[in-house]
């Protein structure tokens, strides 16, 4: 598993498979591997969440903190989504400054759900142009088996739904680390998730292992809710037809009806 | 601006700089601006000015980042400390990474250097006056300098920004589009298409239906079609110079 490349020779016989609308692993093309969603798996943390789609895990906590809004946005709260793909998760990562793939995947996580308006951010205003909560979203990845993307975005949906605020001391205004209310983020009520379409070749198909992932020539990730769409990216290189971009909006539509109510059943 | 019901925008919407739905700002395009580069172009949208100039194929340096089997394309996307209202830190910034990788992403379909091996081509964007769509403006000027650079290509490429603005699909959006309030609040599109029509640049933010956006991705469409004349135009004047 310490492979970083796919070989030539297993890159061909994926793309064969593919075309016959078949997988290694005996997936459809349109089929998840197994989503296992665990909540609460760092105590000290405002809400957190350990992803695994197939043998890929990320996790991801929510911390808040007090400070000052933003010029633009006085009566609102802060929303800041970082990430981080650790080296002990894949022989691809190394330590240093954050690589462009792991900016990308913050940003990408970060504008599903600040377009979808899923966090209330105006109910985390303490006093107006003062004092706001702000809300760090932080992605770590633990293995890397290919599809991190989806695995950090619902990761950064669980873990907003676990998560409670923590004490706030009027007085001294700080926060009380380490002691909460009872009261939860204020979110929407549509959940918005995103998922991600890669091409292939002419097929497309979601949620990749490492192997066929190195293969991808081009993804789009799509943050959406029963078809109203909230942001899009669309990475790497190749282009799509017009065609081939709306099948890849219908793959996205059943996909995230499905996962909706996996992330659903795993917070009850 | 004021603030309309949404039974009455669809004759009362009117945009901010009194242009129709679909009408882009004055196209400026210009080839050569850069004497010491391969090639050079600024491109704007009204306001909104990129320049961008290629230099290349040379050979990579660092000699790690080579690619032994085909030729690299690099671009960077910078904007200028005062190119906007409130003075931007100089330098990269995870925005500017960004829009540099999804620039090279726009481009590479079309841009045929396979046969540079262990070369790059660098393709510097840097933004000088910005209302907004300054990602377009300057994928724009990036396809007309690498025409000009004699980099070999498929095609150009037209990049522009669909706005979607309470219900409205607009073409090109400024500033005060994005920050748009009223009703469904703005949606912002930014789309690059080949000469073939295909996709390869899409971004998103906002709100929108499967069905809109497809109007969308056609408006795109439509409107490439003038960005196209404006870049020829400019690549053809530079020609006769010479």
């Amino acid at each position: 598993m310490s492979q970083i490349e796919t070989s030539p020779l297993t890159a061909e016989r994926i793309r064969e498979y593919f075309n016959q609308g078949k997988r290694f692993d005996g997936r459809k093309l349109d089929e998840f591997r197994e989503i296992v969603i665990e909540t609460g798996i760092s105590k000290n943390a405002e809400g957190s969440a350990r992803v695994k789609i197939g043998k890929t895990e990320v996790l991801v906590g929510v911390k808040m903190d007090v400070s000052e809004p933003y010029p633009d946005s006085k009566d609102k709260g802060n929303l800041v989504v970082s990430s981080e793909l650790l080296p002990l998760s894949s022989p691809r990562f190394e330590a240093g400054p954050p690589q462009f793939e792991s900016i990308e995947l913050a940003r990408v996580i970060d504008r599903g759900i600040r377009e979808s308006k899923f966090i209330e951010l105006e109910k985390l205003c303490i006093k107006e142009g003062e004092k706001v909560w702000t809300v760090f979203i932080d992605i770590y990845s633990i293995n890397d088996d290919g599809n991190l993307l989806d695995a950090a975005g619902i990761g950064a949906i669980a873990s907003l739904k676990s998560a409670r605020i923590p004490k706030y001391d009027e007085e001294a205004g700080k926060t009380v680390f380490g002691e909460w209310t009872s009261k939860n983020i204020p979110l929407a009520k549509d959940i918005p998730i995103s998922l991600t379409v890669h091409k292939v070749g002419n097929s497309l198909i979601v949620d990749p292992n490492k192997e066929e992932e190195y293969i991808s020539e081009t993804r789009i990730t799509v943050a959406s809710h029963e078809g109203i769409i909230n942001a899009i990216q669309k990475g790497n290189s190749k282009e799509l037809t017009i065609e081939e971009f709306n099948k890849v909006l219908d793959l996205i539509e059943k996909a995230e009806r499905e996962i909706a109510k996996k992330i659903e059943k795993s917070l009850k | 601006m004021t603030t309309k019901k949404s039974e009455e925008s669809s004759k009362e919407f009117k945009r901010p700089d009194g242009r129709k739905p679909n009408e882009l700002r004055k196209i400026t395009a210009k080839v050569g601006i850069i004497p010491n580069a391969d090639g050079s172009a600024m491109f704007a949208f009204g306001d909104t000015i990129a320049i961008a100039a290629v230099y290349g194929p040379k050979k990579m340096h660092p000699q790690h980042a080579q690619n032994p089997e085909r030729g690299t394309l690099r671009c960077n996307y910078n904007m200028m400390s005062f190119s906007v209202t409130e003075r931007i830190r100089p330098g990269p910034s995870r925005r500017s990474s960004e829009i540099s990788k999804i620039t090279e992403w726009a481009l590479q379909p079309v841009v045929m250097i396979d046969e540079f091996q262990a070369n790059v081509v660098d393709v510097h964007i840097n933004v000088l006056q910005a209302n907004a769509s300054t990602r377009c403006a300057g994928i724009n000027a990036a396809a007309m300098a690498l025409a000009h650079a004699g980099i070999p290509m498929k095609s150009l490429v037209q990049s522009v920004s669909i706005g979607k603005l309470d219900k409205h699909l607009v073409a090109d959006l400024i500033k005060e589009e994005e920050d748009w309030e009223d009703g469904e609040g703005a949606t912002d599109i930014p789309i690059t298409l080949t000469q073939e029509g295909k996709i390869s640049h899409i971004q998103l933010d906002g709100k929108i239906s499967k069905k809109q956006l497809n109007e969308a991705i056609e408006l795109a469409k439509e409107k490439s079609k003038e960005i196209y004349e404006a870049q020829k135009k400019a690549l053809k004047e530079v020609g006769e110079e010479k």
